[in-house]
């Protein structure tokens, strides 16, 4: 085993507390939201997808590195633009302290898509 | 500095938003500023891919990188725009599955690239990983996402012999990577993905319908893991911390989600093997014979504007109706009269949990009116009405008595529990979990049959008038 290999075993090992630790207490109101965002996360495979296709040679390849990127950007983009969506739903919460503040809907900050 | 350092330095920045970005997510305040410096941390990173000589090399790649990515984005972008805040967890289902085929298929090309020198074993078996878990997150997700969709049965799916079956496709696909290991043959590899993605089925099929979110949790948590291998393919320390702060923070939030149901991971996946005979027992007695009580919408009206304390359960189908707006109009309206109005959110409620916290977010029902289960059941003794809105399983009372029901041991909320209980409902169709409830049946019970939004409107004027 080379040394490389141990190294990405390191940096495996200690993403995976900073993964636990950094979602320690998360009120299930954004149990989704959360799940949907880490979807999108993942779609960053997509790097892993253009690279493949840089060296791929040949038809069978080159068709399996064209679908792969075209799964990952539906990955990415999808995940981000819907998870955006829902929290959309969240932007006025600060606004409904006092109780009959509900129908003064003002608009929220409108963030560009992912 | 040479080139690559300085794409490595991009991609530490990128994984350091993702960091911060998880830790927004998980806060009400910070999440959708969360949700966009991950975007933004994703957008840096893939442009600075294309800095890569490799990336550019061929002109023909590099524009099929293009197209397809123009593809993508083509189709993802109006999907999840349009897609109705009801359809929210299909969406994720297949975004999701497209993430693990995408893994699953870098690790099946980097072999394809490595395969004539024959790699090293720990190459194969990094490879091996991403092939085999990809595969059952991408097929996993389809049958989620048909699941999901209605395009197939919400109820476990069981057949004879289902354990040998999977045993069976257990110890082939273990004998095939073992194989793959030994002898760095393509073939065997493509043969242990087609019985992966067969495992990703039969993995998914006997899960009932209302624990479909958990998988949909558990199979994201699967993609990172699926990420990470591939990151270790092409020595990429991004991919590597992305894909495993989302498996990891994955399995915690499935193990989360499934405490909520009161239930073990273990059970939640595997209690429909062997059940066939106690699920039919529990959907014995379907309610031809039995007798409900139906009302007016007056007479229910009547009840809502004098009682002291109503306690509104939201469901599903409140959600299908797209009557969040209507609810919250007549919960207003009783307000006014003086009536004690407040929500009981089931966590799951909805077909993912927190779905219901974002419906009704959307109608701006402010927060302190939304009391979560386990605040909720305290009170509903002394409620006088339990207004139980496209809701069926999370009330069921079979989770609490009937021993061998497939929602056994799940907590509800307890609507039983309170003086008068009056149900907006479709039919008499069962919920999602495919079994009757006793609560439809009970004396105190009172059911209001049509689309929630119609019934709603009905009741605000009932309510006016009384």
């Amino acid at each position: 085993m080379s040394t490389g290999i141990l190294e990405f075993l390191t940096v495996f090992v200690l993403a995976g507390f900073v993964g636990v630790e950094v979602i320690n207490a998360v009120p299930s109101i954004l149990h989704t939201p959360l799940m949907s965002g880490s979807n999108a996360i993942h779609g960053i495979v997509l790097v892993g997808t253009i690279l493949i296709m840089g060296s791929s040679h040949g038809a069978v390849q080159i068709t399996l590195a064209f679908f792969a990127v075209l799964l990952a950007t539906l990955n990415i983009v999808g995940g981000f633009v819907v998870t955006d969506r829902m929290l959309e739903m969240f932007k006025t919460k600060p606004a409904e302290r006092s109780k009959k503040a509900a129908d003064s809907t003002g608009d929220g900050p409108t963030g560009g898509a992912a | 500095m040479t080139l690559n350092t300085w794409i490595d330095l991009v991609y530490l920045l990128a994984a350091v938003g993702f960091i911060m970005a998880l830790k927004g997510l998980s806060s009400p305040k910070h999440a959708r500023n969360g949700n966009l410096l991950a975007a933004a941390a994703a957008a840096l990173a893939v442009g600075f891919t294309f800095a890569y000589p490799s990336v550019r090399a061929h002109s023909l790649n590099l524009v099929l990188t293009l197209v397809a990515m123009a593809i993508g984005a083509a189709v993802a972008v109006p999907a999840a725009r349009k897609v109705k805040m009801t359809a929210m967890p299909q969406m994720v289902a297949i975004f999701n599955g497209v993430g693990g085929g995408a893994a699953a298929l870098v690790s099946i090309v980097v072999f394809l690239l490595e395969a004539p020198a024959k790699p090293a074993v720990y190459r194969i078996a990094e490879v091996l990983f991403g092939v085999l878990v990809g595969c059952v997150s991408f097929a996993g997700s389809a049958v989620a996402f048909a699941k999901l969709q209605e395009l197939m049965t919400g109820r476990p799916v069981t057949y004879p012999a289902q354990q040998v079956i999977n045993a069976i496709v257990a110890v082939a696909i273990v004998s095939l990577a073992v194989g793959t290991l030994v002898t760095g043959s393509v073939p065997l590899l493509v043969a242990t993905a087609l019985l992966s993605l067969v495992l990703g089925v039969i993995f998914v099929l006997p899960i009932g319908g209302a624990d479909v979110p958990v998988l949909i949790s558990l199979l994201n948590s699967f993609t990172g893991l699926a990420v990470a291998a591939s990151g270790f393919t092409l020595d990429n320390n991004l991919l590597i911390i992305a894909g495993t702060l989302v498996g990891a923070s994955g399995i915690l939030l499935t193990r989360m989600m499934s405490k909520a149901m009161g239930r073990s991971l273990a059970n939640v996946l595997f209690s429909a093997f062997g059940s066939v005979v106690t699920a039919a027992a529990g959907a014995d007695g379907t309610g031809e014979s039995r007798s409900v009580r139906s009302g007016t919408p007056e007479d229910i009206g009547v009840l809502l504007a004098y009682a002291r304390k109503v306690v509104i359960i939201p469901g599903y189908g409140l959600a299908v109706a797209q009557a969040q707006h209507t609810v919250r109009e007549l919960a207003d309206l009783l307000m006014e009269r003086g009536v004690e109005v407040f929500y009981a959110i089931h966590p799951v409620a909805g077909r993912m949990p927190g779905h219901m916290n974002v419906l009704l977010a959307e109608a701006n029902v402010p927060y302190d009116q939304l009391k979560e289960m386990d605040e909720a059941n305290p009170e509903m003794a002394t409620a006088d009405v339990a207004l139980v809105v496209g809701a069926n399983d999370t009330v069921n009372p079979a989770a609490k008595n009937t021993v061998g029901s497939p929602i056994y041991g799940m907590p509800i909320i307890n609507a039983d529990e309170a003086e008068n209980i009056v149900f907006l409902k479709r039919s008499m169709r069962p919920g999602f979990a495919g079994i009757d409830n006793e609560l439809l049946f009970d004396d105190k019970t009172t059911l209001l049959f049509g689309d929630a939004k119609d019934t709603l409107t009905k009741l605000v004027t009932a309510v006016k008038d009384a």
